[in-house]
């Protein structure tokens, strides 16, 4: 019964499935294509994520984090392309001390890095592993702590999805406990403005920030500690969320991890196409990022609904699926389980289109029937927001009916008062009243409507996927890379060499040394 | 002549209000919230809803009628006065009074991340059914994204010889678009460029007068498009043109 009813719900658009294979098969073409480059390379936060995951944390008495310290000492003074871990265990067995001895000692000054005789790959991984298990067993046991909540606490099949973003933590406490009390069930501390742009990740408690809250380690600390206790008394898992895009992604992947983050926007190509930064750059991030949240049990959302955002939504809805495709094949070379795929799309048909609410319904629908594992994120209308609350609050209504329809998982709320400021506590509270009533009064619609086979909903899902299936073709043919030189993702375009961070890019050394990345490769884990 | 809000009546002077209150739901927020509306110049305030935000705020929804009333005679307001043209009549003016293309170009400067505004303006597609300036015949648009620190877009504008700046600010906190456009004004005084382009901004909550204010030649609110933003560029630029010769 249960086989038949999840049968029935996953093929109503009746669409095409050898085109589907066929999507993938060309998806997974183009994402080998890259993953052959990104092996071939490392970067400066990728080193700088090994120095995290062996315990490096902290600042100078300039507020310089170590692990910035110790990369650019290597890029200067040593050979970063054999990897960082290299030359930490050369200087530990030449030094004779234990890694916080010789930090202390490097602040002071009393020792170099750099230098030192090289030990040999075998070395490496016997002096840096007790280091590195530390962490490993931290994350190992906030995975368990996450499951056991999750065990005691069964999460619906919607998730309710909210923002804060006062720049200050102390501040978005307070709206988180009240927006979990309210009923959301994932939380995300906004960045503060641009921070994605900053090659390291600023370090302790924050109380200010532009549009924003600072990602720091602190903080996520600060906030899951908060979450963890509205949590136990809502009876509610309650997820936290942040962003490991920009230049620092595996970083931030290896802060998440320690500090239990839920949820990561980690996506193989937005920092390219929406923060300018290099193409090089981003894809080898996002793999190393991507392998610790396969670790560490995070779910990924990928950004595709920003794509509708600048290009229409009703032209542009295949390079969405397209990208979906592209997203899932780099998440499974990086060990993602689709369970942990969250990926995204968006409601930004213009609601002046006749029959709008149709094509939205097709889209979210394909969604959900092209990948049925994936925890897939939702997004609500921003682009034809127009600044009157009372239409929002409409526009938001119909979104709503949207998710509830075609079974999404992660919900972003629309805000009433978006692009008008950050949200209040009320809009939020409003957002989650507006979402809970339509959830609880449409609960069972999604099993009790099919969609005619000849009509609007099933035609536009097909046109879409044919549409995807194209682009990927071109894509396959001339490779992402190209095809990001000639803007096919949200209209724009971005070159090979382009973009900040390239001078953070290094080609390996054929002795390239990374005991980290080589543990979380081999572990299989029961994802 | 003085007006009041129109509720359902003439003059009734009926305003709606909404907001949270950090305490606990219960008689005493909403004697606060009654109170509060009084102290805002209501009379007879009436709360017609209060739910519970968590465990400690409580929100309010109020009706009631203001005593205030506004004599329009004395209000002066800063608008646009020049007209607005379609797109062919635009690329038609720019035809006939310049034998070259002219030069636009637009960035989300500053901190700020949105491009929804200067791509409702400049993207090819434009917004709502209004083509943007990308398509425009006779027009180069450049549109630079977002977060375009103002060194960057000036230097930018240099070397595309820009004859029209527009600068777009979406979202903001704490009024940091307010000091980022000054702080634009004064980089191109510096620059001595300030006299030789049109300086337009736009965005949700930019006014004309605001525009006017920090020293912008005009500023497009919500509601305005690619045609409204290219016609006062492209009048302005011809009248300069014309005090030029003269």
């Amino acid at each position: 019964m249960w086989v038949l009813k999840v049968r029935m719900k996953m093929n109503k658009l009746n669409l095409d499935q050898n085109m589907i294979q066929d999507s993938r098969r060309l998806a997974k073409q183009i994402a080998i294509d890259v993953q052959k480059f990104i092996d071939q390379h490392t970067t400066v936060t990728v080193e700088r994520t090994v120095c995290r995951l062996l315990g490096i944390d902290g600042v100078d008495s300039f507020d310089v984090p170590i692990p910035n310290l110790l990369v650019d000492d290597v890029q200067n003074n040593g050979d970063l392309s054999r990897g960082i871990a290299l030359t930490i265990a050369s200087a530990l067995q030449a030094t004779g001390k234990n890694l916080p001895d010789f930090i202390s000692a490097y602040l002071l000054g009393t020792v170099k890095l750099c230098g030192h005789p090289y030990v040999s790959c075998d070395q490496v991984r016997q002096i840096l592993d007790p280091y590195m298990q530390v962490t490993f067993a931290k994350i190992k046991e906030n995975r368990d702590t996450r499951d056991a909540f999750l065990l005691a606490y069964p999460q619906p099949k919607t998730e309710i999805y909210v923002i804060v973003a006062t720049g200050n933590i102390y501040e978005d406490i307070v709206q988180a406990k009240a927006a979990a009390t309210a009923g959301a069930d994932i939380i995300a501390v906004i960045r503060s403005t641009a921070q994605s742009l900053l090659d390291y990740v600023p370090y302790g408690i924050t109380t200010e920030g532009f549009g924003g809250t600072y990602a720091t380690q602190a903080n996520f600390k600060l906030m899951r500690a908060a979450l963890d206790e509205v949590s136990k008394t809502e009876k509610r898992y309650i997820k936290l969320v942040n962003y490991a895009s920009g230049l620092c992604m595996p970083e931030i992947a290896a802060m998440a991890a320690i500090e239990r983050l839920d949820v990561l926007l980690n996506d193989s190509m937005y920092g390219i196409i929406f923060r300018d930064i290099n193409m090089q750059r981003t894809f080898v991030d996002q793999y190393f990022s991507r392998r610790i949240n396969a670790y560490s049990g995070v779910v990924i959302n990928t950004g595709e609904d920003n794509y509708l955002t600048t290009s229409d939504a009703f032209t542009q809805a295949h390079t969405v699926l397209a990208s979906q495709f592209i997203n899932e094949q780099f998440a499974y070379c990086a060990g993602l389980p689709s369970k942990l795929m969250g990926l995204g799309h968006a409601f930004e048909i213009d609601p002046e289109i006749e029959n709008s609410f149709l094509y939205e319904i097709a889209q979210a629908q394909m969604c959900r029937e092209i990948f049925p594992q994936a925890p897939l994120k939702y997004m609500p209308p921003t682009k034809h927001i127009t600044g009157n609350i009372f239409r929002a609050y409409e526009q938001n209504a119909l979104f709503n009916i949207a998710t509830t329809m075609t079974d999404q998982s992660i919900h972003l709320l629309g805000m009433m008062t978006e692009a008008i400021h950050t949200p209040f506590l009320s809009d939020r509270y409003l957002a989650i009243q507006n979402a809970k009533m339509i959830k609880k009064s449409m609960k069972s619609f999604s099993d009790e409507v099919s969609y005619r086979p000849d009509g609007l909903i099933c035609n536009r899902a097909k046109d879409v996927l044919r549409q995807a299936h194209e682009l990927l073709e071109e894509i396959a043919q001339m490779s992402l890379f190209k095809a990001l030189e000639q803007g096919v993702f949200a209209d724009i375009k971005r070159s090979f060499t382009g973009g900040k961070g390239l001078t953070g890019v290094l080609e390996k050394h054929p002795d390239y040394q990374n005991p980290v990345l080589d543990y979380i490769e081999g572990v299989s884990h029961e994802n | 002549m003085k007006i009041k809000p129109y509720g359902d009546t003439s003059n009734d002077g009926k305003v709606q209000l909404s907001f949270t209150l950090p305490i606990k739901i219960g008689a005493l927020g909403m004697e606060a919230a009654k109170q509060l509306g009084k102290q805002m110049g209501l009379i007879d305030p009436s709360v017609v809803s209060m739910e519970a935000i968590g465990e400690n705020f409580s929100f309010y929804i109020v009706y009631g009628s203001v005593t205030h009333q506004i004599d329009l005679s004395l209000l002066k307001v800063a608008e646009i006065t020049t007209p607005t043209f379609d797109k062919e009549a635009v690329e038609k003016l720019i035809a006939d009074h310049f034998d070259r293309d002219l030069v636009f170009i637009g960035a989300s400067t500053g901190t700020d991340a949105h491009t929804v505004g200067i791509d409702a303006i400049m993207n090819m597609k434009g917004y709502a059914g209004h083509y943007g300036l990308e398509r425009y015949a006779g027009i180069k648009a450049y549109n630079l994204g977002s977060q375009v620190p103002n060194e960057v877009f000036i230097r930018e504008a240099k070397r595309l010889h820009a004859d029209v700046l527009l600068i777009s600010q979406t979202v903001t906190q704490k009024d940091v678009h307010l000091k980022n456009m000054v702080e634009l004004v004064e980089l191109l005084e510096a620059e001595h460029m300030r006299n030789d382009v049109i300086l337009v901004c736009g965005g949700a909550r930019i006014s004309h007068e605001l525009a006017k204010e920090l020293g912008y030649d005009a500023g497009f609110g919500p509601g305005k498009f690619a045609e409204d933003v290219a016609s006062f560029a492209v009048l302005e630029l011809i009248r300069k043109k014309n005090k030029t010769k003269k």
